[in-house]
């Protein structure tokens, strides 16, 4: 299935919950949707026999300095199609509901987008930092992060 | 031939005060024996975080075979004389490697090998994660220089480290 055709079909269910289609210089291209959907939106992108996207690629967080994004990369083992998902969050206190449940390895790398971006995945199993140390201050990966000068008494 | 003065009867016993050239005796200060011992067998903590670790493996694999210097690789701290840190040092990886440091028996040795562990290397500028350099955090010995260093660069190094290690002075009266 073309992503022009998922996107269609998609905005056929879901209505207004699909905000557009990111089609120019995007590979693949990616369906904006509402942050409060996007567990629907997975779940049906996952067990429509049209669909069946088995599998989550990628998660990533991306800050565009106005505002965050999560972007999901899918992929469907069973039809060989593939597709973006994106939701655009407020700068201020980001949060998203969490696709753990939808696929398992959503876990690993909605966590890596907590620890680095400061993105909450309320209803996420396990968030916590992965990659840094549990006592690090800030998420390093945000446009207006301040490097800390010492940390544990070493200098940075 | 005579086998020493325990043997060799009364015909045989040499003057009052002589030794016989069969005699098994070394004489020699104690600090070039303590330190050629130490410096023959420099058994290193397998301690590798990168890329510096693959070269680590190589010079201690059978081609360039560091066994021939008396270095072997130790699983535990408690039985390593040398460290060498092997790859870039996180932050969090910081307080691991301090740990693992305190818990090697005395007298201990560091090699910073690769420059990850000598100045942060790559990540010097705009990295929050790692130490700029692992004498951030434990004496150094030796800096092997190197983006990884080849196994020749790390004997070489070894073999500096047990130039220094001749040089050491453990008997001598301590400096007011």
């Amino acid at each position: 299935m073309e992503p022009q055709a998922i996107h269609d079909a998609v905005k056929a269910k879901f209505g207004d919950a699909i905000v557009e289609l990111q089609a120019e210089g995007f590979r693949p291209p990616f369906v904006v949707v509402a942050p409060e959907r996007i567990a629907d939106v997975a779940l049906y992108l996952r067990d429509d026999p049209a669909m069946l996207f088995d599998a989550l690629m990628c998660l990533s967080g991306v800050d565009y300095k106005d505002r965050f994004a999560v972007a999901y990369h899918l992929y469907s083992m069973t039809h060989r199609h593939t597709v973006g998902l994106k939701v655009f969050l407020p700068r201020e206190n980001p949060a998203v509901a969490s696709v753990d449940a939808v696929w398992p390895a959503a876990n690993f790398m909605e966590r890596e987008a907590f620890d680095l971006f400061g993105i909450d995945f309320p209803g996420s199993k396990d968030l916590r930092r992965i990659l840094l140390p549990e006592d690090w201050d800030g998420h390093p990966l945000r446009k207006d992060y301040k490097y800390p000068e010492f940390y544990h008494g070493i200098k940075v | 031939m005579s086998h020493g003065p325990a043997h060799g009867g009364a015909a045989m016993s040499p003057a009052p005060g002589a030794l016989s050239p069969e005699a098994h005796v070394m004489v020699g200060n104690a600090d070039m024996f303590v330190n050629w011992a130490r410096k023959s067998s420099l058994w290193y903590l397998l301690f590798a975080t990168a890329c510096c670790g693959i070269e680590l493996m190589q010079t201690g694999a059978s081609r360039y075979d560091l066994d021939r210097f008396g270095a072997v690789f130790r699983a535990s701290p408690r039985q390593s004389d040398l460290m060498i840190v092997a790859g870039t040092i996180t932050h969090k990886m910081a307080e691991r490697l301090k740990r693992l440091y305190e818990q090697m028996p005395e007298p201990k040795f560091v090699i910073s090998m690769g420059s990850c562990a000598n100045t942060g290397g790559p990540f010097y500028k705009d990295s929050y994660c790692v130490v700029k350099g692992v004498d951030l955090l434990i004496p150094v010995d030796v800096y092997v220089p190197g983006c990884p260093p080849r196994p020749e660069a790390l004997i070489d190094g070894i073999l500096k480290l047990q130039k220094i290690i001749e040089q050491k002075r453990n008997f001598a009266a301590k400096k007011a």
